[in-house]
């Protein structure tokens, strides 16, 4: 195993790694693919939990630390793992999720792809604020297209210009709760359009199922008809023959030689604890935001002390994660509903895009609004507080018997809630960097994080909340609970929480001020690259995946080539 | 449903008795023993639902260990009957076997562990001082007054507020062990979680509430018809499949 040598190695197996093995595969390339988890295929029986009731569970659904997201989500990690600890600076409420397992975070996202608009990649032009992009919308257009194409996104084209139309698949149509949304957003004049997420609406090849709505891509596509980097990009490229998969490998350390460039990888395999080596002509790190830079900052040598990739110092800065608050309202037109299947895709169907761009606001940057409710399938936790809502209708709350059953029914599907997603500035004073005081049980220095909001997010997020309770009135709902105020940061999620971190090897055209190049390259290391969100230079109020997929293909292509001319 | 009906005898002693009864197994109770009887659906021990070797360990690891003794278990599955007696044609709590869900979960979720047996515990002080006897051994009509003090969260009296927290708990974990079995599911009449065709709300719900479809929102949506026709594009981004 140790003497292989490869034309090129791709340490993670998330949506950039996987995206990175296809290309490079099918460009006949010879790969190694390297996954710190398990194997995993939604597909085979003893490792799906999709359809599953959740009496198939003892905990019936019920989160635990190693599923947080419920017992029957498909994401093996969370926010603690057993073996790799992390630390956080006095002050710094940092979290930060974790995928260990063959298609990484794919596994469980909410497959929302938006792309970035134009003005995403040139917003400090906008508000003076953080630093533009070294690219611009013109430079990565073609390959969201041709990611729209290859993995199937639904949504509609409405000529927004900082929301670009794409190659869509059709919308699932609205279901009740989401027409009430529509009416409610309509009257305050705040836009709402269909969702835009990667959920095969139609075929898009032969390969790949057709969504039959069971409302469970958290627990991943038996028939693949979700996006997950595994079954859309990495068995495809498995199949073509000339990509090693190595599971449980944990990548510490990227090799370098005496003019600096890298020979290859240090791993360890997990099941037999041993140190190995592998040899490439080339190094794709796709391992997620923080743990390529971890292995950068880990992989110190004379040509590199600082570790590969930081003579700038900026490995681990601007490191940034979306903004985001949420609130429910019990909806009193929606008790005693008749009652169907409404399970439809999973998550939302429809959502809005921020509207507000050239708005006089006490904060920069925007949000977008995520919408959910409906007749969902009984899970740990239905049914706590059962009739709570009796409050708004002067009945009393409580009791025993029959009559729970009687208020159970009535409220069922009564409710609709909104969750915001923003845009945050990224900070050099924002960062992780590797902890000299502990390890992990791989004998690498674990990750400390320094992460603080400025006022600007904070300001964002009263915004959030006061759109969300207007939304929530005019959808014809109650809005549950005290709206949060300054002493909670107006209900502002902590830092890492959205699982959207960016920004720590960011992109730029000065080597002293950012990390890789425009095709996210190493300044200092041209024979290595990032593929995950590490080079984002600013977050935009999107879901990365989309432009991760589209970042890593232009890479991949710009290894290709750069292979080609003997470059590299 | 992977469910034995098997019996759980565990007796209660009557009230015309006046002691404080323990519980006992039943090969280990007089025969003569006037008592009543709670029984319950035992619950699985062997799941499969997609977990990994160390998810696997843990869940046998909690499944094997048993944290309330006989007599909590009893007052436990006295309450789960009456939050949600036996109701045809879908039971109640204790058909659907929420006892042995409830000691499942505490395990699971230690949080729960002390408010319970002190709930229990409080709930037999109160019984005691107020009727001579612990709660499952007070008359049905004693149990229901006690229930009917408790029951309410609104209620401001602080004496009765460690009472009131106990029974919204029992509450909250009856209801979701009932809900989440497949009596609850057949009773609650949920129609979801199988391969289906969503298209669109039925029109006789969109009539009861005054919703529509509008046309151009329409135009953007899936024709179900077509979905299995590989989707291809023109160079304006249309769809034209």
């Amino acid at each position: 195993m140790a003497q292989d040598s490869y034309d090129v190695i791709i340490v993670g197996s998330g949506a950039g790694g996987g995206m990175a093995t296809y290309q490079l595969a099918n460009a006949g390339l010879k790969v190694a693919l390297i996954e710190a988890g398990d194997f995993y295929d939604p597909a085979a029986d003893e490792q799906r939990t999709q359809l599953r009731f959740p009496w198939e569970s003892p905990r019936r659904g019920a989160s635990t630390r190693r599923r947080p997201f419920g017992d029957f989500n498909a994401c093996i990690g969370g926010w603690e793992l057993d073996d790799e600890p992390f630390t956080t600076t006095e002050g710094t409420e940092f979290m930060w999720w974790r995928a260990r397992m063959l298609g990484g975070r794919t596994n469980h996202w909410g497959r929302i792809s938006l792309r970035f608009g134009p003005l995403d990649f040139k917003r400090q032009d906008s508000d003076g604020l953080g630093h533009n992009w070294p690219i611009s919308y013109e430079d990565i257009k073609p390959y969201y297209d041709k990611v729209d194409k290859l993995i199937g996104v639904f949504g509609s084209n409405e000529g927004l210009y900082n929301d670009p139309d794409g190659f869509f698949l059709p919308a699932p149509k609205p279901r009740l709760h989401e027409l009430y949304y529509i009416d409610g957003a309509r009257k305050l004049g705040i836009p709402v359009i269909p969702a835009r997420k990667s959920i095969l609406t139609k075929r898009i090849n032969n390969q790949r199922g057709v969504c039959f709505y069971c409302n469970q891509c958290d627990r991943a596509c038996s028939v693949h008809a979700d996006f997950s980097s595994s079954t859309s990009l990495i068995f495809p490229a498995l199949n073509g023959g000339k990509v090693d998969l190595y599971t449980n490998s944990m990548v510490t350390e990227v090799t370098t030689d005496d003019t600096g460039k890298a020979t290859g990888v240090l791993f360890i395999n997990k099941k037999d604890r041993s140190l190995n080596n592998l040899l490439a002509k080339t190094v794709v790190l796709a391992a997620s935001a923080c743990s390529s830079a971890r292995i950068l900052l880990n992989s110190t040598s004379a040509q590199h002390p600082q570790g590969l990739g930081n003579s700038s110092g900026h490995v681990g800065r601007y490191l940034h994660d979306s903004t985001g608050a949420s609130r429910a309202a019990f909806i009193p037109d929606l008790m005693d509903r008749d009652i169907y299947n409404e399970d439809g895709v999973g998550g939302m169907h429809v959502y809005t895009p921020w509207w507000l761009e050239n708005a006089n606001l006490d904060f920069p940057r925007g949000y977008h609004l995520e919408i959910g409710g409906g007749m969902r399938m009984p899970s740990y936790g239905f049914g706590f507080a059962v009739n709570q809502y009796n409050e708004f209708l002067g009945k009393k709350v409580g009791g025993y018997g029959k009559q729970l059953r009687d208020d159970i029914r009535r409220f069922f599907g009564a409710r609709l809630s909104i969750a915001c997603r923003g845009e945050s500035i990224a900070q050099y004073d924002n960062y992780c960097e590797l902890d000299p005081t502990m390890l992990d049980e791989w004998g690498m220095p674990v990750l400390r994080f320094n992460y603080n909001w400025t006022k600007n997010e904070i300001a964002q997020a009263k915004h959030m909340q006061e759109t969300m309770e207007a939304l929530l009135e005019a959808s014809g709902g109650i809005p549950l609970g005290d709206r949060p105020g300054e002493d909670e940061n107006f209900g502002l999620t902590k830092p890492g929480e959205i699982i959207h971190e960016v920004g720590t090897t960011r992109m730029g055209a000065e080597s002293q001020t950012s990390v890789t190049n425009e095709f996210c390259q190493l300044h200092d290391a041209s024979n290595v690259f990032i593929a995950d969100a590490g080079p984002f230079v600013s977050q935009a109020d999107k879901n990365p995946t989309w432009t991760i997929l589209a970042l890593a293909w232009r890479t991949s292509d710009y290894i290709v080539e750069q292979m080609n001319k003997r470059n590299i | 449903m992977n469910r034995r009906e098997t019996l759980k005898a565990l007796f209660l002693a009557s009230a015309s008795t006046g002691i404080i009864a323990t519980t006992g197994c039943s090969t280990s109770v007089n025969p003569n023993y006037r008592g009543k009887r709670v029984t319950w659906t035992s619950l699985d021990s062997t799941y499969s639902y997609g977990r990994t070797a160390v998810e696997k360990a843990h869940d046998q690891d909690l499944l094997q260990q048993s944290y309330f003794s006989e007599h909590e278990l009893v007052t436990i599955a006295t309450l789960c009957d009456i939050i949600l007696p036996n109701e045809d044609p879908n039971g109640g709590a204790l058909d659907a076997g929420v006892p042995d869900f409830v000691e499942f979960i505490v395990k699971e979720r230690e949080i729960f562990k002390i408010p319970l047996r002190g709930g229990v515990m409080w709930l037999d002080n109160h019984s005691i001082e107020h009727y001579g006897a612990n709660f499952i051994n007070i008359a049905e009509s004693q149990r229901l007054e006690i229930c009917d003090q408790i029951a309410y969260p609104e209620v401001e009296n602080t004496q009765l507020q460690p009472g009131i927290r106990f029974f919204s708990l029992m509450r909250d974990l009856t209801m979701t062990g009932y809900y989440t079995s497949e009596l609850g599911f057949n009773d609650l009449g949920y129609q979801g979680n199988n391969p289906n065709t969503w298209d669109g709300v039925p029109a006789s719900v969109l009539k009861r509430h005054g919703k529509q479809y509008d046309d151009e929102w329409l135009s953007k949506c899936v024709d179900q018809s077509r979905r299995e026709i590989i989707a291809e594009w023109d160079d304006e981004m249309n769809l034209i499949t």
